[in-house]
């Protein structure tokens, strides 16, 4: 139940850490991300699910944190970009140094987020399954060709490891 | 400007039946909020009119893909990856998991539902011209009960549809046995892909002996909803297929779609893409 100022108590695992928190029900995962948390790696560019910069991880699924309203993350596991490496750089993130996968940055969370979520689900993707996994993350500097070598690139680091 | 979200109210709920109770006791208070892609974007931009929701996300009544011998039901909060990802759909309604392939990217899909399309009631919504062309009814429930309707005749005008203020949409039904059906989904838009419809086609015929036997299509963007040609579907019904048949049915097409001049696109271009998918479609069907 809210409470008199209207917000809720919300429960949830950020980065494999629990949390509860206050806030108004229809407040953007986005902005609890970054303004409570001070997990400011999550980016925001459109704020209306056009551009991807806002990904994260919602128990497994892909979702622009713009578009979810905290309430419904509620008894959620979220992984955002500071969620990513461990002690060093995850591969993903290695290739995107690597390959020249990032420029102005602003994208590359996001993207990052996008790209391990395609990886899980396809482990070795074709071009059109790297294209599909990324089409809803925009990219103004790279023209894409360098993201999807480092996604590329980090195939083959992953299987090498492996 | 954006939102001021103390005036909003989004709580939870138990089950279906507690949303049935609270829609029927105060009727028109509460609306559904389900995977959020269309009313987070107005909420954003300070344009979302109604303020009391329900979040209906992820409740168990309301999912799941069911296959039974004479039809499937689709639960009204099934996202469009459940749809892309369930086998007896990609085989026998495939214009759907097009739609749904073909509706934003994997983190739209991932929260965008069928019954939200449905209920959002966009003349320029992707997935209704497929349900269309499945015959496809809804199952309306309140808590005084529920009816199945077929959704063609569903929308009245423009975001008007038959939905009662403590009525929600529950399920949505497809008949089976189409599979045989020649099918073609095209959605045209600025762009291939990561593009709002200009205009949207979903089209199935059965076929016998060189005749179209029956035909069903629906268009998205070239009325105030989305749009079943009827007189279309007469006219090319039991005619031997050619491609002579198409001006035929074009000119019969652009007298009963009303295109609109807006900002995706203009009522000419609009009315002769609608013309062209329709010749595209009639080839496909004479090219086998």
């Amino acid at each position: 139940m809210p409470d008199s100022s209207g917000k809720v108590r919300v429960q949830l695992r950020v980065n494999g850490r629990a949390l509860i928190l206050e806030a108004h029900p229809m407040e953007r995962l986005l902005d609890v991300l970054r303004e409570q948390l001070r997990l400011t790696g999550t980016k925001e560019g459109c704020g209306e699910g056009e551009c991807g910069a806002c990904s994260v991880e919602m128990d497994g699924a892909l979702v622009n944190s713009c578009l979810v309203p905290v309430l419904q993350a509620e008894g959620t596991e979220i992984r955002t970009i500071e969620g990513v490496a461990g002690d060093r750089l995850h591969p993903v993130q290695q290739a995107f140094l690597e390959h020249g996968g990032t420029q102005c940055g602003i994208c590359t969370p996001g993207m990052i987020l996008a790209a391990l979520n395609l990886l899980a689900r396809h482990p070795n993707p074709t071009e059109t399954e790297i294209r599909e996994g990324l089409a809803g993350n925009l990219c103004r500097c790279t023209g894409y060709t360098r993201i999807f070598e480092s996604v590329l690139g980090a195939c083959r680091a992953l299987e090498r490891d492996s | 400007m954006r939102a001021y979200l103390p005036a909003y109210h989004l709580e939870a709920v138990r089950d279906l039946n507690e949303v049935l109770g609270r829609l029927n006791r105060e009727p028109g208070r509460w609306k559904l909020f389900a995977g959020g892609t269309d009313l987070m974007v107005l909420l954003e931009a300070g344009k979302l009119p109604h303020r009391n929701f329900l979040n209906v996300w992820k409740l168990p009544e309301l999912r799941g893909i069911e296959v039974a011998p004479e039809s499937v039901t689709i639960g009204a909060a099934t996202t469009y990856t459940e749809l892309r990802n369930n086998e007896t759909l990609a085989r026998e309604f495939p214009l759907l998991c097009r739609a749904a392939s073909e509706t934003g990217a994997i983190a739209t899909q991932n929260r965008g539902t069928i019954g939200g399309n449905i209920a959002n009631a966009s003349p320029a919504a992707d997935s209704p011209p497929a349900l269309l062309v499945y015959d496809a009814e809804i199952e309306l429930v309140s808590a005084r009960g529920a009816r199945w309707r077929p959704l063609q005749g569903f929308y009245s005008g423009y975001k008007q549809m038959d939905l009662r203020p403590d009525e929600l949409i529950r399920r949505i039904r497809l008949p089976r046995g189409q599979e045989n059906w020649r099918a073609h989904y095209r959605k045209v838009g600025t762009r291939r892909a990561q593009a709002i419809s200009k205009v949207c086609f979903a089209g199935c015929a059965r076929v016998e002996n060189g005749r179209i036997a029956d035909i069903r299509l629906a268009f998205g963007s070239v009325a105030p909803i989305v749009f079943r040609a009827i007189e279309t579907e007469r006219l090319l019904r039991g005619e031997k297929i050619s491609p002579a048949i198409g001006p035929a049915a074009g000119e019969k097409l652009a007298q009963e779609i009303s295109p609109i001049d807006d900002m995706r696109s203009t009522a000419n271009y609009r009315r002769r893409v609608a013309q062209n998918l329709l010749t595209e479609f009639i080839e496909m069907l004479s090219s086998h």
